[in-house]
């Protein structure tokens, strides 16, 4: 079968690779008919997160058809539509049954790599290094679904793959982060990252009954889409200073919540940005916590900051004073994808959203290399590649 | 003290200059620190440490103006002296003692108290900030790396004599289910991948055979000593027996009924002669890390009722896992370097 591969540092390739199989007998084996390139590949495309293996297959946003079922899954069948979840998750462990699916115990065969830098290791993910797996990904024409019986929800025939599409991550990832910032009457809700994560916590903290989202990015595209698909307001951080514009538009008292939906490679232009740039080229910090900075110095006081956004590794200049002292609450974690499979789709079939307004792309598999540059340096304004294998004409 | 590299300590030193200049060259293909920890081992990791103190603290010791000229701080000779010899001090122990360990953790101590000092000058010096700043980060990355490695060569045990360890782990199920499971042992080599087999001979006696390198095995028999219904079980091989070992599991109700707290505890003594030697290196090595490993895969069993691997799956390249990162590749890996390291070891006694 065809997968994308990967092959280092902005290195990804289609290649020829055996096909998927059960290995487990709680696994599944999905032809996938969509998949998507999400922003935490990019963090694997840049080379910023350790333990990828040249040949690793990536991918982990997509949807499909079952077309083979391990002998301990009883609740899927051949020819099953469905869209598969991010995090790999028993369902049994502590975790998975208290609903914090990405910290399955048991899903991780190299626990104890992640045990070593993080203390614990957290769930396995799809296609996403060595450290949280080894897991071959989606992008890819099969793929095989470790515990396939909790991580998969079943889709009915007549809704298009775009509109459930985005279950698998970045829908639940935008709406878990909107959740986790408690949003009461009158709230409003600032939004650093307009990238499709960025795009669904703005859409989420409208759903969950925000007065105000303010949405931070540089790329008129995204704001745009900020503006017309969820109303937000917005700014843009290349033309004003986001802590004052902040402080101006809601008179000092600062954002009751703020999402960093930016992460680990956060663009900074200026002195900071730079100091960030030289200590993660020569190993000394892991990740550009800028807009973490930010994020905690523009919160109100008593507020909550939520991190969707994936950070790697060791950060420095985390203003620690300011959160303990603006007693602020912080909320984070791979997203319990599992969790939210259910009240999403839901919201989908009752036309609260259409997560498909993200799609600005669709490539063939073939052409998954193209749609990594495309994303990563937002040419056409692209904002989401979604890659169908199978399809016999791209570009 | 010659402080210049002669002889096998220059190779060595060229060796550990090497694996960082390969973790340079590794960066463009995504390989960070953590990497390059996986990628080498702790035996190599300290001895660039420790040749590393040797380095910093010479420098603090002769040259303590340049020093405080670099670090932006005052320049005080009596106190970079003291930290240069605890530096030399603390790399010697680090490159010529077998175990290193406890002189890497006198690496970290020294390493907070190089953090302390700096962040003292950092409150104080003024319009040195930035560089005083850099400094700090630049030390505090050696610090992880010094906190990974010591944890890596603490884990061992001292040459000879019996091995004594033991480790725990919580598994969500209730203490009867875990008991019944560990009671039966013919089930054991489903999660201690080490063992071949295990055969109930009678009603306490039973059979093991062990995997040993290159294709030996080693088998013993043993006896359950006590039984206690999910409390406690506790066994000992028989005399005679090529690797003698006791041990007991406990398994003990979690706080309101949140499942079992499994804990294991195993003594082993293993004879002279060539397999006793072999073995003593697979088991002796990491004996707690092999615990370790054997009840994560219990857990699993035990909750996902399955232990899930990756090897079968597809990938870009000739092996569908990865030699490097993943455990199940890494086991049969580690058991064959663990047999070379002692042959290797035993030649190092011989010199
Ligand atoms: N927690 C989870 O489970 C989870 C799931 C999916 C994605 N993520 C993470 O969410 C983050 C965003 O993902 P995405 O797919 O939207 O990626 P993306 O790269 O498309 O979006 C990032 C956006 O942040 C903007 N940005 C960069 N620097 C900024 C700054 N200083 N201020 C404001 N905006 C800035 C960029 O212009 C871009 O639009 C990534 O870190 C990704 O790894 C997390
Ligand atoms: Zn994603
Ligand atoms: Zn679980």
């Amino acid at each position: 079968m065809k997968a994308n591969c990967w092959y280092g540092k902005h290195d990804v390739q289609v290649t020829q690779v055996p096909d998927a199989k059960i290995i487990n007998r709680r696994d599944a084996v999905v032809k996938v008919t969509s998949t998507a390139i999400c922003g935490s590949d990019l963090h694997l495309y840049n080379g910023f997160i350790p333990t990828m293996e040249k040949g690793d297959i990536l991918g982990h946003e997509f949807m499909g058809e079952v077309v083979e079922v391990g002998p301990e899954v009883k609740n899927l069948r051949s020819g099953d539509r469905v869209v598969v979840g991010f995090p790999i998750s028993c369902g049994n462990c502590f975790f998975c049954q208290k609903q914090m699916f990405s910290l399955c115990e048991n899903s991780n065969p190299n626990a104890w790599i992640a045990q070593k830098l993080m203390g614990h290791s957290p769930a396995g993910l799809f296609g996403y290094t060595h450290m949280l797996g080894g897991f071959a990904g989606g992008q890819a024409e099969y793929v095989r679904v470790p515990f396939a019986d909790v991580g998969t929800i079943k889709i009915p025939d007549g809704i298009d793959d775009e509109k459930v599409l985005f279950l698998s991550d970045i829908f639940p990832t935008g709406y878990m982060a909107a959740e986790s910032c408690n949003i009461q009457p009158g709230d409003t809700i600032a939004v650093w990252g307009c990238g499709p994560v960025g795009q669904f916590a703005i859409a989420s903290a409208r759903l969950l009954g925000a007065e105000r989202v303010i949405a931070i990015d540089r790329f008129p595209e995204r704001l745009r889409m900020a503006r017309s698909k969820s109303g937000a307001e917005t700014i843009n951080y290349e033309e004003a200073d986001v802590y004052e514009t902040l402080m101006d538009m809601t008179g000092g008292l600062g954002p009751d919540a703020c999402i960093d939906a930016v992460g680990m490679e956060a663009h900074m232009p200026g002195l900071l940005g730079a100091y960030d740039r030289v200590k993660q080229a020569i190993m000394i910090e892991t990740d550009r916590p800028a807009v973490l900075r930010q994020v905690i110095l523009a919160c109100r006081k008593g507020g909550t900051v939520s991190i969707p956004g994936v950070y790697g590794g060791f950060d420095d200049k985390i203003p620690l004073g300011a959160l303990m002292n603006k007693a602020l609450t912080i909320k984070t974690g791979q997203t319990h994808v599992q969790r939210y499979f259910r009240p999403l789709l839901e919201r989908i079939q009752k036309g609260d959203i259409d997560p498909s307004f993200v799609v600005t792309h669709r490539l063939a598999l073939e052409a998954a290399p193209e749609g990594y540059e495309m994303f990563l340096n937002k040419q056409d304004e692209c904002i989401k590649v979604v890659l169908k294998p199978g399809m016999t004409t791209y570009h | 003290m010659t402080t210049y590299p002669t002889g096998e300590s220059s190779r060595r030193l060229s060796e550990s200059s090497l694996s960082v200049q390969r973790w340079r060259q590794d960066r463009g293909n995504g390989l960070s620190p953590q990497a390059f920890l996986q990628d080498i081992n702790g035996e190599d990791l300290a001895r660039f440490l420790g040749w590393f103190s040797i380095g910093l603290g010479i420098t603090e010791v002769f040259a303590p103006g340049a020093l405080a000229r670099l670090l932006g701080v005052k320049k005080r000779p009596a106190l970079f002296g003291f930290l240069g010899i605890r530096e030399i001090t603390a790399g010697i122990g680090i490159l010529t003692v077998r175990r290193p360990g406890i002189w890497l953790w006198s690496r970290v101590g020294g390493d907070m108290m190089d953090l302390a000092l700096l962040g003292l000058a950092l409150a104080f010096a003024r319009g040195t900030r930035g560089r005083v700043g850099a400094v700090t980060a630049a030390v505090a990355g050696v610090t992880a790396l010094d906190l990974l490695c010591s944890e890596q060569l603490t884990d061992g045990v001292g040459r000879g004599g019996a091995i004594r360890t033991g480790r725990s782990i919580h598994v969500n199920r209730s203490p009867e289910e875990v008991y019944n499971f560990w009671k039966n042992c013919e089930n054991f080599p489903r999660f201690m991948y080490h063992l071949e087999s295990v055969r109930m001979a009678g009603d306490k006696r039973s059979h093991w055979v062990a995997k040993a390198p290159a294709g030996m095995k080693v088998e013993w028999d043993a006896e359950t000593t006590q039984d206690i219904p999910n409390e406690r079980i506790a066994w000992r091989s028989l005399e005679g027996s090529t690797v003698s070992n006791s041990g007991e599991v406990r398994f003990e109700r979690g706080p309101s009924g949140r499942g079992t707290i499994v804990r294991v505890a195993v003594e082993y003594r293993t004879p002279a002669g060539p397999i006793g030697a072999a073995v003593a290196k697979l088991f002796g090595r990491e004996p707690g890390q092999q615990i370790k490993q054997d009840l994560r895969r219990f857990k699993q069993l035990m909750e996902a009722g399955e232990i899930l691997t990756t090897e079968g799956q597809p990938a870009g390249r000739a092996r569908s896992t990865s030699l490097k990162f993943d455990a199940s590749s890494r086991r049969s890996a580690h058991a064959k370097g663990a047999f070379e390291r002692s042959e290797a070891f035993q030649k190092e006694e011989r010199l």
